[in-house]
């Protein structure tokens, strides 16, 4: 009811304001205004936004909002990964075949490098220091000939092969080769899994 | 009378009506516009039942382990004016906070209290599940709780690190080991195989997300760092996000519940 009357009154007071000087601008219903639309084409410019501009300004601004997101996170994600890794490197020499003695179990390199150096008879292996049970790192106790983990009491003979407590298997190897230089090459980024037979690869063991 | 002489200087002035807007819990609409009109109050429901302040009914755990989360934030502001996340003072410094520091008790409170934590959350959850208070239609704010159990757990995981001793390196060293057997995201996981071009392992012990808790492929001083940003910052800060949604939910959600 109300806006019937307001509609009167939008149309009867244009007519009289246009008679007096004061010229003001007309006060016309909303629902007035949008049923007079189709009369003047030219005004649409005026107005400036359509039903399509107004669609397609949203479907460009969603897409800019979620491609600048999905590059937010994914720069956040990128983030994470440092470029420089101040660890140390993955290969590394170990000083000549000589420099061994044959049975025993060298422990040089488990602080820094995390292996341990085995000649025997036969050649020599890189035994990793890392438990397969839970990821501690096992003491070689040279009295018992084994290696044992002080987390949960796994126990390894000198081959890495496990014999007692939890661990599922055997300690990995890593790859081990001679260098150019006649120095002893290990590789820490190729693993060899007794399990899996590969052991048996020429890689995981240095013949001498 | 004296007492209200009092009151009517303390009330009386621009200073109290600008903080209060409602006048002295006198009466009902007072006592109810005292919490709606304040921010840290108006999470909590005007009214509660009867059996919702009854011990016997709610054991008080959920109160309880948001009082030791306050307790925890106390404490371990105070402790981060001593304790400095680097491999090269951490240690020395939680030794420090035992024996050089006034209060030398402040680091216990802090662990006492998240060995409490864990368990008063824990019992909370025992008492909204024997009760039912995780059906309709309160399931939402079940998984809320949900969530803020898991983050309880890794504050408390996140803290282990923190003292830099042998128990927390290998305590961390197992932990995060799990991370690797993540779905699709841990190198030794499920799925990570497959994500591969040509022969190139995308998911490796250099890119998974073991990798992004650790900055590093092992237990080092970037994990204590990230470790300890986690602990004081971003797992805190997630908590009390959850914690005011939770608290809302439960008035919104009708309120504690009742006795069946």
């Amino acid at each position: 009811m109300s806006d019937e009357k307001q509609e009167a009154a939008g149309e009867s007071t244009p007519e009289s304001t246009e008679s007096t000087a004061v010229k003001r601008p007309k006060l016309v219903p909303v629902r007035q205004a949008a049923a007079k639309k189709p009369a003047a084409a030219p005004q649409k410019e005026d107005e400036g936004i359509t039903r399509r501009g107004l669609f397609s300004a949203l479907g460009f601004g969603w897409l800019a909002f979620v491609a600048a997101s999905g590059a937010a996170l994914t720069a956040g994600t990128r983030f994470l990964f440092p470029n420089v890794r101040y660890e140390p490197p993955t290969s590394f020499r170990v000083g000549f075949p000589t420099d061994y003695t044959i049975g025993a179990v060298e422990e040089r390199y488990k602080a820094a490098y995390g292996v341990w150096i085995v000649r025997n008879e036969e050649g020599m292996y890189a035994l990793s220091t890392v438990c397969t049970h839970l990821g501690c790192t096992p003491n070689w106790l040279a009295a018992e000939q084994k290696f044992k983990c002080p987390c949960h009491g796994s126990g390894f003979r000198i081959s890495g092969i496990n014999f007692e407590g939890p661990a599922p298997r055997p300690l990995e190897r890593y790859a081990i080769s001679l260098a150019d230089d006649g120095q002893v090459l290990v590789d820490k980024s190729r693993l060899f899994q007794e399990e899996k037979g590969q052991w048996k690869d020429p890689a995981s063991f240095l013949r001498l | 009378m004296a007492r209200s002489k009092v009151m009517r200087v303390l009330t009386e002035n621009q200073v109290w009506r600008s903080i209060f807007r409602h006048k002295l819990p006198s009466d009902d609409r007072n006592r109810v516009l005292v919490v709606l009109s304040n921010v840290f109050l108006h999470l909590h429901p005007t009214k509660v039942r009867k059996s919702g302040v009854r011990l016997s009914y709610t054991w008080c755990m959920g109160g309880l382990t948001f009082f030791i989360f306050l307790v925890e934030a106390v404490t371990g502001i105070l402790l981060m004016f001593y304790y400095r996340p680097t491999a090269e003072f951490a240690f020395e410094d939680i030794k420090a906070l035992g024996e050089h520091v006034p209060l030398g008790i402040m680091r216990e409170l802090h662990r006492w209290g998240a060995h409490a934590m864990v368990i008063t959350v824990w019992l909370h959850m025992f008492r909204v599940f024997l009760t039912g208070s995780y059906k309709p239609p309160r399931e939402f704010n079940w998984n809320v709780g949900v969530i803020l159990l898991v983050l309880t757990l890794l504050l408390s995981f996140t803290g282990y690190l923190l003292p830099w001793d042998q128990l927390a390196m290998w305590a961390v060293t197992v932990g995060t080991n799990m991370a690797r057997a993540t779905p699709f995201l841990g190198n030794e996981g499920p799925g990570a195989a497959l994500l591969s071009i040509g022969d190139t392992q995308l998911v490796h012990p250099g890119s998974d997300v073991r990798f992004a808790l650790l900055g590093g492929r092992f237990v080092a001083a970037g994990a204590l760092l990230r470790f300890y940003v986690l602990h004081c910052i971003a797992i805190p800060l997630a908590a009390a996000v959850l914690m005011a949604i939770h608290f809302w939910r439960v008035r919104k959600d009708g309120g504690i519940s009742g006795p069946l």
